[in-house]
């Protein structure tokens, strides 16, 4: 067995008494797509959140690659190789795509107390960007402004901006989140280009994708794991089809 | 030695002060909570409702008459801010905000200008009110005991409303969740014209208040919408507790500062330097009191939002 | 490549800079020179404001303090017979820079309205240090005995030499910005603007960023305020008030806010109209305020955004 890459103890967070997490431990080893699925309201976006520093945790702790990280900010986290996703579409409306990704290449390139020099035929910068614009299905459109972009492609640049920064694990939240089943399709075949290369945390709502590409799958209700295993394993897991799958997981 | 004499009057002073920035800062400070709006102008109806006030007492020689035609004219005026041009701003930046209300304050301070003159309006105090109580061989202006009063008052009722009434669910409920008001029916827009001319009302009613202290002057609104706006941020912005709290404490800090520091610098300052420092430093005090609640509590001491 | 509209406007604006000299001993109106000046003077100030509300989206309404520190810098160092221009003018920038450090630090703990309402109430502390200085002219203010003295390099008693020398540092300010703007700094600033969130996504800690572009903007006020005391021989504690950052904030709207040469524009226009409005009636406010309203519900996107669509449109119709 791998050494894992992320682990998570007994992390915990209430807003305001009601737990949105609530003792939440999992491991995600290295290389493998990890999915973590669950009803809304099961807490994998606060999850999330607080795996990349965006939230504080009441208690608990993250690990990663052997490092207790629980009190970084998320510069620091992800500085230290973990890139997120949002699940509601979070890039710089304002830039070109190409920009856009240029921008997470800059944040791991040293420091930006760089004055003088134009930003915009740095190759060091747009290179690399767009060789993940590239990855992710949008090389024909890195001029065009974010803004302008269709909603499947925000999310494929949402992807771009994490590569960029040339993560060791990422958290992808909820990817195919109101895509069409044709962007749906193209999204999964650039996971699963990413896979191998790449340690993957997937929160997805689309369960035909999640059997498609996980390695490892995480039952997430009421802030807790309730499940954790192979597709397979989950397929059969009696509790698992109660609480949750129900029909659906029958389906597949 | 301070005298304990002096210090128990400003302290009185204080008091009466951080009464007339609680009653421009509770409006003002629901208006931020509830509408995120940021209202400059808020110190122009001050402005307005001491200049009519005064206008009307003078003329008809009755403070009384002059409170009952200030306050209803300065609450339509502000009313009449927000359908026209505010109500337009509520989804706007803060930026589009500030730069409107700014230009409203240029528009009211020049009408004021144009209507009344450069000079202002010193307000004389209706006979009754022109005495004091002693205490402890200390006068008090009764029409100082007065407006503590009034203001006193004012923050009961304040806290009845905004706890106890269905309104005050509502404003309540606003400040934490616009949309769940929008969806259980509830006419957002009307309950947002009540609490701006509920703030505007408040305004008014402390430039009338503050008329025969500190007479009817163009820019008196600018001058304290500044101390009031530290108010907000101390006590932290949408909460009426916060601004009680901050009110006084900005109000008892200005006034002592003033009165006092030079007595304090002397302890440890050759004289000369001391009243050389002492009013530089006076003036300073209540944004170092700011800079450092934001330091150790960005949101304020009673921040809203969480409860 | 063609020229784009906003650096035809450019041109053609500094072109009328460069010869109103000319046009004021023409003329024999010297008004004009000073008013160029001013308005100059007013761009620079503008220029450093738009740096980091319009590209940073930090929302100061206390900029014109650091005018104002700038300005006081020269007359104190005056007052105390300090007139070496070489040593106020590298002292105004620092100390102003110095300021602009703890005031920022203490201002971008917060955000939104906040940010509004402390930088406001920083400047306005200093306006009442100001008033309260009386060592130093309290609410009358300092009268500059005499200008900075560059050693013979340039006599800026001589107006028309101070006019081409704030002609000259305005291009140059206004370079800066450009530089600035499109560097690697400059995208760390407008990302985080545009979402500050996702900057710290990617790993931008963005606070110290922005802190740099705030006390860079603060320097380069205090260069206007190092000139305006030189234009004006005279330094009050007026040049803080909260009513003149007010208006360096309406000549970055009015000109176009995050366009590189708006301010400029927008200063300049600011000033006319005020000289115009003012002509027509004492109580020019009376129509300066709802001006203002209009232009805000009406007008967003300023003179430079009526004149050319925006960059952000550049990809429409793909």
């Amino acid at each position: 067995m791998t050494e894992a890459l992320l682990k998570v103890e007994n992390l915990r967070k209430s807003f305001g008494g009601v737990l949105a997490t609530d003792n939440l431990s999992l491991a995600v080893e290295t290389g493998q797509i990890h999915a973590v699925i669950g009803p809304n309201g099961a807490g994998k976006t606060t999850m999330i959140a607080q795996l990349a520093g965006a939230l504080s945790s009441d208690s608990g702790r993250v690990l990663f690659d052997g490092e207790d990280i629980s009190a970084l900010a998320p510069p620091a986290r992800s500085r230290r190789g973990i890139a997120r996703t949002f699940q509601i579409t979070s890039i710089f409306y304002e830039f070109t795509a190409l920009e856009n990704v240029a921008l997470a290449v800059q944040a791991h390139d040293g420091h930006s107390f760089r004055f003088w020099r134009e930003v915009r035929n740095e190759g060091r910068l747009t290179d690399p960007a767009q060789a993940a614009l590239e990855t992710v299905g949008l090389a024909g459109r890195a001029n065009i402004v974010a803004r302008n972009l269709s909603h499947g492609e925000h999310r494929q640049l949402e992807i771009a901006m994490a590569l960029a920064t040339k993560p060791k694990l990422l958290l992808l939240d909820e990817p195919m989140a109101g895509m069409g089943a044709e962007e749906t399709q193209e999204m999964v075949s650039i996971l699963k280009r990413l896979k191998g290369d790449h340690t993957i945390l997937l929160i997805e709502h689309d369960m035909d994708a999640v059997f498609a590409l996980a390695d490892k799958i995480t039952v997430l209700v009421y802030g807790n794991s309730i499940a954790s295993g192979t597709p397979d394993e989950i397929r059969a897991n009696e509790e698992v089809r109660t609480a949750y799958l129900g029909e659906e997981g029958t389906a597949n | 030695m301070v005298d304990p004499h002096l210090l128990f009057e400003q302290l009185f002073n204080g008091i009466q002060y951080g009464i007339l920035l609680f009653l421009l800062a509770a409006g003002l400070t629901l208006v931020f909570g509830i509408m995120d709006l940021m209202n400059l102008a808020h110190g122009s109806l001050y402005m307005l409702g001491a200049y009519i006030a005064a206008t009307v007492t003078l003329a008809a020689d009755s403070f009384l008459l002059g409170i009952a035609v200030a306050l209803p004219a300065t609450l339509f005026v502000g009313i009449l801010l927000e359908v026209i041009v505010l109500r337009k701003l509520y989804d706007r930046g803060h930026l589009d905000q500030v730069l409107a209300t700014f230009g409203m304050i240029l528009f009211f301070n020049e009408l004021v200008r144009l209507i009344w003159g450069p000079a202002g309006i010193e307000v004389p105090l209706p006979v009754v009110l022109n005495a004091s109580l002693t205490l402890f061989d200390i006068p008090l202006p009764v029409y100082r005991i007065l407006v503590i009063g009034v203001g006193l008052a004012v923050a009961a009722f304040l806290y009845v409303l905004v706890v106890k009434t269905k309104v005050g669910m509502l404003i309540r409920a606003g400040a934490s969740n616009r949309e769940m008001v929008g969806a259980l029916g509830i006419d957002i827009k009307k309950v947002f014209t009540l609490v701006f001319g509920l703030g505007a009302a408040l305004a008014a009613l402390a430039g009338v208040m503050a008329g025969p202290i500190f007479a009817a002057t163009i820019g008196m609104g600018e001058n304290i919408l500044i101390q009031v706006l530290v108010v907000i941020v101390i006590g932290g912005i949408g909460s009426i507790r916060g601004a009680f709290v901050g009110a006084l404490l900005i109000g008892v800090i200005e006034i002592l500062g003033r009165s006092f520091l030079d007595d304090l610098f002397k302890l440890f300052l050759p004289v000369n330097a001391a009243e050389t420092a002492a009013p530089a430093a006076a003036s300073m005090l209540i944004y170092i009191l700011m800079a450092g609640v934001l330091f150790f509590r960005p949101q304020g001491l009673f921040p809203a939002r969480s409860g | 490549m063609s020229l784009s509209r906003e650096t035809i406007v450019v041109i053609i604006t500094f072109a009328l800079l460069a010869i109103v000299p000319f046009i004021a001993s023409l003329t024999e109106v010297p008004f004009y020179l000073d008013l160029g000046r001013r308005m100059m003077i007013l761009a620079i100030g503008a220029l450093s404001l738009n740096l980091i509300m319009g590209y940073g989206g930090m929302i100061s309404f206390g900029h014109a303090v650091f005018v104002g520190i700038g300005a006081y810098v020269v007359g104190i160092c005056a007052e105390h017979e300090i007139v070496s221009g070489f040593i106020q003018w590298p002292l105004a920038l620092i100390v102003c820079a110095a300021f602009a450090f703890i005031f920022g630090a203490i201002s971008l703990r917060t955000r939104g309205v906040y940010f509004i309402m402390i930088t406001l109430a920083l400047a306005q502390m200093m306006y009442f240090l100001g008033v309260s200085l009386d060592r130093y002219g309290g609410d009358d203010g300092l009268p500059l005995i005499e200008p900075s003295n560059f050693s013979g390099l340039i006599d800026l008693s001589e107006k028309t030499s101070l006019y081409y020398l704030v002609f000259v540092l305005l291009l140059l300010c206004l370079w800066i910005c450009k530089r600035l703007v499109n560097s690697r700094f400059g995208m760390v600033i407008q990302g985080a603007r545009s979402n500050e969130a996702r900057m710290q996504a990617i790993g931008f800690p963005t606070y110290r960023y922005q802190l740099t572009a705030f006390v860079i903007a603060g320097a380069m006020a205090g260069l206007a305020g190092v000139l305006l005391a030189n234009h004006t021989d005279f330094v009050n504690p007026d040049m803080m008030h909260w009513t003149r950052s007010g208006d360096l904030i309406i000549m970055v709207l009015l000109g176009g806010m995050g366009s590189l040469a708006g301010p400029v524009v927008g200063a300049l226009v600011f000033i006319l109209l005020e000289e115009a409005l003012s002509g027509i009636t004492e109580y020019w406010q009376l129509i300066f305020g709802p001006f203002l309203i209009l232009v805000v519900l009406f007008a967003r996107g300023g003179l430079l955004g009526f004149l050319e669509k925006r960059k952000t449109s550049e990809g429409e119709g793909d």
